[in-house]
Formats: structure tokens, sequence, C-alpha cells
């Protein structure tokens, strides 16, 4: 590969928020940006294998029937590529494998975690560990919530965020765990890389609707141990201008949006240890 | 025999939509209910599936190993956290659309590696698990008129001690699979006409659901025994008569729906105030296209009309890049029958128009409108009626299905509710697309399907969905409406297509493009045939979700996520190779050619064969009087309030005030990352935006304002100042946040009771000349305003007789508006800003309070309906946008609904301060009391905010218009009126607030 940072941002099948998403790209400096359709890596014309980052943004795959990106990570496993008998699921593995990185929004990150790409604990690779679950309002809801980025994980998108508005608009996205012991390891090893706070205290919550889902440890986004897998319900590429947040009549915004920090840090991530 | 599988959440983790359904048990049905637990049902009706495979799809797709537990068959209630005592399963009635099912069916094909035959299919169910001392007939009642709608879903109820002995025996009902079994041998009837009394012509045209009037059957009748036309159809195989296929398609294109008649009609116009009697040849040219053509040549070169009237959507110039389609469509009687899927294709079906316009538009908002009755209604509802409150939540989950899965955000809306609205709720979907001026070289607004083209239906497959569908939403409801006539969307099949009809446009492969909605194919194709001048359509080509329809059936099949493409014969492999390849069916049908016919085959044989004149322009001009004479309503003599604080909070507690929170967080209204004025606004994100900013083109600050006025009650007194004082609050509300007048277009969707004059309608004079009086309305604001209407949509027979009571709604105009700004960064919004800035009234107000929602709330009507002055109100809107073009208004809020009270204290308690206001400052003509003041609905009005060091300027600009500063916000959080020095009012702001929260906060 040249010395170009070379995204991909995966459309098709209910995926709707490939543009801002491309957009967010883009504007972190990123000098190629390509909006994909699953269909173009499955008929092999297009592969993972030419970019550094790759982009699962948010909508509905398969219309959430038979569960959030239940039959999405289904196709991922068993649809095969053109004449190779791989799947797309293999080729992702391969990816990470060469150092790539991946950020999945909302529905991108229910697919990652369903395909057990996140949180990928030592030894459980494959096997699905965590999960996301219908809100515990029961209600899809689109609103700002508060997240707070954790300084101790290897996660290389939150590096530099603090503080940080960003809309939810989700009605499965209640992070659970299996058991005591993923949510032990996810913790000491500081997987849990943004979590829901309070507006008030900075400080993680499980208070409706500060914690819009009632997601266990307040998680709003975790990361694999190298950092570079980074799945969140919160949406970062549609908070790209300052006009995007709800208060920026009020409230004297810097015109870039916030949300654009999770680009550019991947962007020069990639600057930095990989071109 | 099928195979089931199970699937139910961890018993540690909540079941909301038990929890949910366990709620509206008790609030709604008194039923003592202690819990609710769901389970998924997957009923696998497929040949011969492996262990392994089964095993591979039970822990695969179909469930989740961190959140769920499953069965094989096997009962999964007995694992629940608790021991039920019911158990209702509620399905899908053979034919009706499972998309879940769909999705359960492709997922199952890709583990056994195989294409599945054509029964093979997955079915979905929802098991309720009941804890409750209910009886039967309780349980019935829950399944009946809270889990299932009859006309769509089947429900099987049992006690959960009798699952063991269900199970056990041979045949388990729980494995009856809702296949649709291929009942009728294909048939095309040919229908003699010849001879037919005129009882016994509409008799025919009442039995088969044809909707055609007398006049219109002999029409055909005449037509089809044209010697001409007799000689011709031999030629092709034709005997004599006219074919069902005909027949159906002609019905179709005549329809109310699809041609207008009563808008076209030749109507004589009898006005007994004045003495005066008119002809008017068409309303629809008379006033509503002549308004625009006027515009338009008013504009000359300047004109930023691309395309009026003449396609599936209104498209206007955006900026040098970039053009937008607009269209609102209704879906009233569907979502009447069937409150979820009705909607649902409401909003899918309308993402259509602007998609089928000029070569494709990509989908950039949607904007509802909801007219319910009462969702606290209390009365007998007559058979056959759903309650409001199961309406509005169906519609409301039908539009958040449908906006939220295609991935277009919702930024624009209301909901208001009136007794008249239970027989029929008003369902107004609307959405807007971009398209770029050029594609492949040539203007995007149009289109022309080329002689020899193929025409290719991409999308859904036809089922038996919505039949008649056009046909019946020009007629009104009644207890034998037909099942068929609801359909459900499946946003998906519809992203899919839509994500490859973008690409192939891009590719330049295809000529034109247009939606299959009502009427199917008979509409679509008959319409592009128009472009090409005829074509031949082969219908036993058509994919089908099951056998067994008859080729009328498939030609008229309303069935969804359907467009209708022309493509070129050498583009058409690699159209199609494109579609195999993205996962969209796409099928030739036949082509289109310049014929100058309507040709139909079924298996090689002609079933229909007509000139394309006659199916469009053959339907006879109806003949229609109205008669105005102005309505006497009691003036009410109120006394006076003792307490305008509690009146003020108990205006703002109305359903038509209250705040819609509940509703608008369900629906994402900022998917596509362009939003810049949400519809929720202010200090806490909760304030009610007047218009809606987005930006369509992210690397622009261009924006687009979105806004809409809707008040029914006004045409109580006067059709007349209801459409004007709707217009005006459109535009109002698109000024309030930054639009203007220099581009700004509207639409018109008329939705009126029957207003022609028959047995059944004894006041159809009286209802057609609200309407007469609606349309000059019409042409009178928009010339005045330089508002062209673009598009538009009439729903003339929005009736419900049942059990012998009819229920008409009133006539309402819902005016869509957009606009466009510069500059999205100048976009102001509602709530007020800082303590200490100035509070203006912008407008004069005067005693209008008929029909207002404070009259209303005391039972009155009176007369003084509220009045436009256009020459004043144009002045002030050009005026303000100066103002906050220059950045000199803080907030500025619409004055509409509960007037002045209540956008005083919206703009207050949006922006979490408090407010000092002195009522004798306001601008007033006339008035004599406080509430009056307060709650006249005059229109043209505003309530802004201005930062102190803004105000000489503020002035300056709005000089010669009416305004006055009436006092300060504040930091103490209190709203104070004030009058000749005593208090008026003081009130805590979170009262006030508490009290438009709450009614809805469901």
């Amino acid at each position: 590969m040249s010395d170009k940072v070379k995204v991909i941002v995966t459309t098709g099948y209910g995926t709707n928020c490939e543009v801002e998403m491309a957009h967010a790209c883009t504007m972190a400096g990123a000098e190629q940006v390509d909006i994909v359709h699953v269909s173009d890596l499955l008929d092999g014309s297009v592969s993972l294998l030419d970019y550094h980052f790759l982009n699962l943004p948010g909508g509905f795959l398969d219309g959430d029937n038979l569960g959030a990106a239940q039959a999405g990570a289904h196709r991922l496993r068993y649809a095969r590529i053109k004449g190779t008998g791989q799947s797309l699921l293999e080729q992702i593995q391969k990816f990470v494998e060469r150092g790539g990185l991946i950020l999945g929004v909302c529905n991108g990150f229910q697919l990652m975690v369903k395909t057990g790409l996140l949180p990928r604990l030592e030894g459980s690779s494959e096997e699905r560990t965590v999960s996301l679950t219908y809100n515990d309002s029961g209600r899809f809801e689109d609103r700002w919530v508060t997240c707070r980025a954790n300084p101790d994980s290897p996660c290389v998108f939150t590096k530099g965020i603090d503080i940080i508005e960003l809309p939810v608009r989700h009605g499965e996205g209640k992070f659970v765990t299996k058991d005591k012991t993923v949510s032990n390891a996810l913790s000491e090893n500081n997987l849990v890389c943004i979590r829901y706070v309070s507006p008030e205290t900075g400080m993680p919550t499980q208070q409706y609707p500060y914690n819009p889902n009632g997601s266990e440890m307040a998680v709003a986004g975790v990361c694999d141990p190298t950092g570079r897998l980074m799945g969140l319900m919160p949406h970062p590429e549609a908070f790209s201008h300052g006009t995007n947040h709800p208060r920026w009549t009020r409230e004297n915004l810097p015109e870039e949006g916030a949300g654009i920090r999770f680009f550019r840090n991947a962007v020069e991530y990639i600057r930095g240890n990989i071109l | 025999m099928a195979y089931r599988i199970e699937v139910a959440l961890k018993p540690h983790l909540k079941d909301s939509l038990g929890d949910k359904t366990v709620k509206r048990c008790r609030e709604e049905l008194n039923a003592p209910i202690e819990a609710i637990r769901t389970i998924k049902v997957y009923l696998l009706d497929f040949k011969d599936i492996s262990k392994d495979c089964l095993n591979q799809a039970v822990f695969g797709p179909f469930s989740d190993p961190v959140t769920q537990v499953t069965s094989l068959d096997r009962p999964l209630a007995h694992d629940l956290p608790f021991a039920p005592d019911w158990v209702i399963e509620v399905g899908f009635r053979p034919g009706v659309t499972d998309n879940e099912g769909r999705i359960a069916t492709e997922a199952l094909a890709l583990i056994l590696d195989r294409e599945p035959a054509p029964e093979e299919k997955v079915y979905t169910a929802v098991q309720y698990c009941i804890k409750g001392n209910l009886d039967h007939e309780q349980v019935e009642r829950l399944a009946r008129d809270l889990l299932s709608n009859d006309l769509i879903q089947r429900t099987a109820i049992f006690k959960a001690s009798d699952l063991e002995r269900i199970w056990a025996s041979g045949d388990n009902p729980l494995y009856a699979v809702p296949r649709v079994s291929a009942e009728s041998a294909i048939n095309v009837e040919t229908v003699n006409l010849n001879g037919l009394t005129d009882e016994e012509l509409a008799e025919l045209s009442r039995q088969r659901v044809l909707a055609l009037n007398l006049n219109e059957m002999k029409t055909i009748r005449e037509h089809i025994n044209l010697e001409r036309i007799i000689t011709e159809r031999k030629a092709v195989g034709l005997g004599p008569y006219v074919t069902d296929v005909e027949l159906e398609a002609l019905a179709q294109t005549w329809s109310e729906h699809c041609k207008h008649k009563i808008f076209n009609a030749d109507i004589t116009y009898v006005n007994k105030e004045e003495g005066t009697e008119t002809i008017i040849h068409s309303l629809f040219d008379t006033y509503i296209r002549k308004g625009t053509r006027e515009i338009r040549d008013r504009l000359g070169r300047d004109d930023w009309c691309m395309s009026v009237f003449k396609d599936n959507a209104g498209v206007i110039r955006f900026n040098e890049k970039y053009s937008v389609a607009f269209k609102v469509e209704t879906h009233n009687s569907p979502s009447a029958l069937d409150p979820y899927g009705g909607a649902l294709t409401g909003i899918v079906g309308v993402n259509r128009d602007p998609f089928g316009t000029g070569m494709g538009s990509k989908l950039i908002f949607n904007t509802d409108v909801f007219c319910f009755g009462p969702p606290d209604f209390r009365g007998t509802l007559p058979p056959g009626l759903l309650h409001p409150k199961r309406i509005f939540e169906g519609v409301r989950e039908g539009v958040e299905h449908g906006g939220n899965q295609s991935g277009i955000p919702t930024v624009n809306g209301s909901i208001l509710f009136d007794e008249r609205y239970l027989g029929k709720p008003l369902v107004f979907c609307g959405t807007g697309g971009i398209m770029p001026n050029r594609v492949c070289e040539h203007p995007g607004h149009e289109k022309k399907a080329m002689p020899g083209d193929a025409i290719v239906m991409c999308g859904g497959r036809i089922g038996k969905d919505g039949i008649h569908g056009a046909t019946f939403s020009s007629e009104e409801l009644h207890e034998g409406s037909p099942a068929t006539a609801v359909q459900i969307g499946d946003p998906i099949t519809q992203k899919k297509m839509t994500d490859f009809l973008l690409r192939a446009r891009d590719l330049c492969l295809y000529n034109s493009i247009t939606d299959n909605g009502a009427g199917g194919l008979s509409s679509s194709v008959g319409e592009m045939a128009l472009e090409a001048g005829g074509f031949e359509l082969h219908l036993d080509r058509a994919p089908l979700k099951y056998h067994g329809l008859q080729p009328w059936e498939i030609l008229l099949s309303e069935a969804q996520e359907r467009m209708t493409v022309a493509v070129p014969q050498d583009k058409l492999d690699r159209f199609m190779k494109l579609a195999k390849k993205m996962d969209v069916e796409a099928t030739v049908l036949g082509k289109f050619t310049d014929t100058g016919k309507f040709h139909c085959f079924y298996e090689d044989r002609t079933v229909a064969y007509l000139d394309l004149d006659f199916v469009h322009d053959g339907v006879p001009t109806l003949e229609l009087k109205a008669v105005w004479s102005r309505p006497r309503h009691t003036e009410p003599d109120l006394p006076e309030p003792e307490s305008l604080g509690t009146e003020l909070k108990a205006m703002l507690g109305r359903y038509n005030i209250c705040s819609k929170e509940y509703v608008v967080r369900q629906y994402d209204h900022e998917v596509q990352g362009g939003s810049v004025v949400k519809p929720l606004t202010g200090a806490m994100n909760d304030g009610p935006s007047d218009a809606a900013v987005i930006r369509p083109d992210l690397d622009s600050y261009e924006g687009l304002v979105v806004s809409h006025g809707i008040c029914p009650r006004y045409s109580d007194i006067d059709t007349y100042h209801m459409v004007s004082c709707v217009v005006d609050e459109a535009v109002r509300n698109a000024i309030a946040v930054g639009g203007s007048l220099d581009l700004m277009a509207g639409l018109d969707n008329f939705c009126w009771c029957d207003p022609v004059q028959s047995e059944k309608t004894p006041d159809g004079h009286y209802k057609l000349a609200q309407l007469v009086r609606a349309n000059q309305a019409l042409y009178d604001i928009c010339t005045f305003y330089g508002v062209p209407c673009i598009s538009g949509k009439d729903s003339m027979k929005n009736d419900a007789t049942i059990g012998g009571i009819k229920i008409s709604i009133p006539p309402t105009l819902l005016f869509s508006v957009i606009s466009r700004m510069d500059d999205v960064r100048k976009a102001v919004t509602m709530d007020a800003k800082r303590p200490g800035d100035l509070v203006y009234v912008l407008g004069m107000t005067y005693p209008e309070l008929g029909a207002s929602e404070y009259f209303l709330s005391k039972g009155a009507v009176g007369n003084s309906v509220p009045r436009v002055r256009l020459k004043e109100a144009r002045r002030q809107y050009e005026a303000l946008s100066r103002a906050i073009g220059q950045g000199l208004v803080a907030s500025c809020h619409d004055c509409s609904d509960g007037g002045l009270g209540v956008a005083l204290a919206e703009t207050a308690f949006s922006g979490s301060l408090g407010m000092h206001v002195d009522l004798d400052a306001i601008p007033q003509d006339g008035i004599e009391r406080m509430d009056y003041l307060l709650f006249s609905e005059t229109p043209s009005r505003f309530v802004i905010t201005v930062k102190e060091e803004a105000k000489e300027g503020f002035e300056k600009i709005m000089k010669g218009t009416t305004f006055a500063c009436v006092g300060k916000t504040t930091e103490e959080p209190r709203l104070k009126f004030e009058t000749r020095g005593k208090t008026a009012l003081d009130e805590p702001l979170d009262d006030l607030k508490q009290a438009w929260l709450s009614p809805l906060a469901w």
C-alpha cells in the first residue's frame, strides 16, 4: 500500500449511516474513503485487505429481525466470497491479524459483538461472551447522552477524549456479559473504553435516561485488548459539525463536531504505526 | 411436518416487551395481570433438515447464547422465571407479510447451502405467557383488544397446564403452518355489460368493488361496443365483452384516488352569502395549478420550480448541484383497519414517490402528521372500530419501523386529536429526496421510457396485498371492508432495492422509473406507457408470493416495495446482473411500445387490450353542485376565569398542545448526520421546535427548512379561513427557524369527507362548498406569499358508517413547506437563551377565538374565526427573515394553538428561564379580556427574544411592522404577567412545564 490512509465503510442489507461515517473519515484526514456494498466484497471485486481502517456503520441490518445484527453476523460467517471459499468473517479476521483497525457504531457494534470480533478476550476469540439486548425502556430512543472515555484503556479511538456528548439511536443497546468472569476481565483490562455518565457528576451511571438502555457497568462501548477494534452504541459520526449538537444555538461550540476525534485518532494511529 | 424453535430471554433479564404489555393490560383493560414473559416462535416449514443444521440454526441466527434460552420441538413456557397460567400465541394469517419469517428463511438457506423450494418458508409467532387470575373470557379479550388484530393475525389460547397434553397429542395445533393454499383455477372472466339496466350496472360496480358510478359504467359499455374497438379486439383474440382484467384496470385508473374526479369536476358554486353563482371547471386547474403557474411566471428566469404536478413528487432547485423532491401522502383507511401495517405501508409507500421521481432521488427526510380520536376516549365504540389509543400506538410503531429502518430521519410532524377522527384516523406521511441536477448528462428531474425498453419490476413479490386499495380508499369504511386492503410494508427489502436502483441510476442503466403503489402494475406501467406510447405486459411472468392469483389480481396488486423501471435492451443484461449481485429480485415483464395500447398477456394470450387514451382520458367529467351559506354558531358567554394561571396550565395540558416527546424520541431524527434544528430543542432538549432544518449535503452550509401547518377546527366556521390559517402557519413555522419567502414551496394534502350530494350524504352541497372555499383561499394566499404548490394529494372519502352511525372527519388541509437557507449557522431555535434578553411579540392580536383550542376547552365554537391579514403578514415575514439572517434574533417561536399564553410559556420553560411580561404592551385591537388576549389564535404572530445589545438593530429592521417589546427573560424560574401594574399571572416554571409534559408521557 502507498502512504495514503485507506478507509472502507461498508453498506447494504439495511445499513444506513455509511455516508456520514465516510464524511467523518474524510474530515479526519483520510486520503481515500470508499463506501463499499457488502455484495462487492462477496463477489471479490473489493478486498478488505487493501484497506487500513474498516468502518461498520449503524443501521438496521436485515431490519433487526431475529435480533439486532443476528442475521448480519450469520451472513458474514456463512456467505462465501466468490472464488475463494472463504467467508467474509475470515477475511475480516485476516484484516485484523494484519493490524487493521475496526470501528463499529450502533448496528456495527452489535455486529462486532455478535460475530465475536469484540471483545476478543484472551482464549475466547470466536465465542460470544457479551451481547447487546433490548433497552430496559423497551423502546427505540433517539437522545443525546453524556459519555466519558476511560483514560487507561488501550483503545486507539478514544485517546485524549474525556467527556463527550453524542446521540444514541437504538432499541437494542443494553450491554450484557455472559458472566462475572467476563465482566471482570473487561474491567481489569480496561476494555470498557467509554461509559455513560451523569452530566452533573461525570460519574458512570445506571440512571435512566443518562444510561439510556440499562447497560451493565454503564458500558457505552468496548474495545479488544489491542485497542484497534472498538464498538460503541453512541454515534460519533453524527456529531461531525457544531450544528449537530442539540443545544448549539445556546452554547458556543467549535465548528468541528467532537465526534470527529474518534476518526482522527484512527487516522493518526495509522499514519504513526502502519504507514 | 414443520420444526418448531422457541426462544426466550434468560430468566434474569428484563423482558421489556412483556413488561410493556403488562402495563397496557392494566391501564387499558384493567386486567389483573401479575407478569408476562414473551417467547419468540419460529415454525420451519422445510423438508428434511439434518440435526446438525437444526442445531446450527437454533444456536446461530435464531438465538443469542448470551441473552437467550431456546428449545427445539419442546415448549419453553416451563423454563420461565414463573409458572404461567395462560398462553396466547399470536401468528400471522396465511399470505400476510412476515418480515422476520423472510429473514429467517434466508438465514436458514445459508446454513442448508441451497435455495429453498417455493413453499419452504419460516413463519414466526409470539407467545405471551401470562401469570394472573383471569378467566377464559378475559384472556380472549386481551388477545383480541390488545395483542392481535383479527384481520391479519391468528391467535391460539390455552391454559399453561394443558401444554403437556397439547404437545403429546398427535395433532398439535401449534404446528399448524399458515401456508397459502392455492384455491382457484386461473381464469379470465368476461363481463357482458350489454342489456344491463342502470340498476344492474350500478350493482355490478358495487359487487365487484369497482367504485365506478353509473355514468362511468355506461362510458365503458359504449366504448367497448364501438365498431373499431370490436374489430381491433377480435384481431388479438378477444371477444365482444370486456374482460375482468380490463374492467379492473379501468376501475383502478378511474378511481377517485388516481383520477381526482372531484377536484377535476365541473362545479356549480352557489354562494348564498353573496348571492352569486359561478361555474368552476376543475378546482385543481382553476386554483392550484393556476396559482403555481402565476408564481412561476413572476419568477421568470429565476423560476426554481423544476417539476410540478406531473411526477410522483414535486421538484425544486436546491443549489447548483442538487434539486429536492417532496411528496406527502395519506394512508387513512388501511391505518383504521390495521394501524401498524397501514402506517408502515404509508411511510415506506411515500418513500417511493420521491424515489420514483425524475430519474430517482436519495431520500433525506420524513415528516408525519397524525389525526386521531382522543386517546382517553371512554364512550362506546361501534364494532369494527379500534380504540383511538390502539390506533395511535399502532400508527406510531408502524411509522417508527418504516422510517427508522429505512435510515431516513423523521424531522417534523404533529399529532392532533378530535372525536371526529374516531371513524377514520388521518395518517399523513411525507418524504423528501435529493437528486443531482444532471443524471447521465440529462436533467435529473426528467425521464422517458422509450418504445422497446424492457419493463422490469424490481423489489418485492406480488401477493393479494392491497387488492382494490385504490378503489377502496375511494369508498367509506363499512363492516365488510376487505381484509386484503391491508398490507404490511417491508422496509429492508425496499432499502436493498433503493441501494441497488441508485447505483443503477448512476451507471445510466435505465430510462425511466416509477413506483408501484395504489393500482400496482396497472398504474405504474400504465403511467410510464404515456412516455413511450404503449406497452405489452406478460402477467404470468411476474414473481408471486404464492400461487393462485388471477391475472387481474397480479395487475392490480398493491404488494409493496416494488419499482417499475424502463431498461433499454442493450443495458438489460448489466442491469439484471447488478440486481442479482445486490440480492434484489428483478424480473422482465414485457416491453414498452408506441402502439397506443394497454396490452396485457397471460401465458401468451391477450387478456386486456385497451386504448391507452381511453384508459387515461376516457373518464367522464363529474358535474357537481356546491352551495355555501355561512353556519352560525352560538357565541359563548364565558365567565372571566378566576385564575389565568390555572387556565394556562389547563391549556398547556390539552392533547392538541402538550408535548409529543413520547413519540418524537422513538423516531430517529438525526440519521444521515445533517440535523441542524431538531424536533426537540432547548436547555433540556425537550422544547417544541417550530420547524426542522437539515443539511442534506454535508460538504455545504446550505440548509433545507421543513415545516407544516394544520388546523381543522376552523373548518367548523369557514374553510376559507381554515386554509389561509393553515398555509400561514406552515410559512410562519418555516420563517421562525430561518426560512425565507425567497425560496419556499408547498404541498397541499386535502382530507375531506364525501362532498358529493347523495342519500348517504345529504349535506354534500355544503361540504363541496367548503372544498371550493378552501381552494379559493389556497390560491389567494399562495400567490400572495409567492409560495407555489408543487405537488399534493386529496383523499375525499373520510367517512365511516358503522352500525348505522356516520362519522365524518372535519375538512382537513395539511400544508407542508420546504424552504432553503443559505447558511444553516444562521438558524434560530424557539427557546429563550439568556436571562435579561428582551421579549417581543410580533403581530397584532385580535379577539379571534372562534373554533380556538380555548373555546373548544369550554365546549364552544363561536364565530370569530382567526383571519390572515396578508399584506401585514408578508411584510413582517420579510423583515423577520432579514433580522434572523443578520443574527439579531436569539429565539423565535411561532404563536398558534393556544395563542400567546402558550407561546410565551413554551419559550420560557424550553430555555429554563423565567419571564416577566407586561400584557398591556402586547399589540392588540379590540381585546377586552385577559384570557382572550392570551388565548386568541390570530395568525401571523411570533414570540421573539433579543439580546439587549441587538435591540436597536432589530427594531430598525422591523420598523413598519406591528411589534412591541413586552418584557424580559429572568433568572428567577417564574412566569409573571402583569396588567396595569398588577400581577395577572405568576406561576413557577416547573408547574407550567409539568402540565405540558405529562399528558402524553406514556
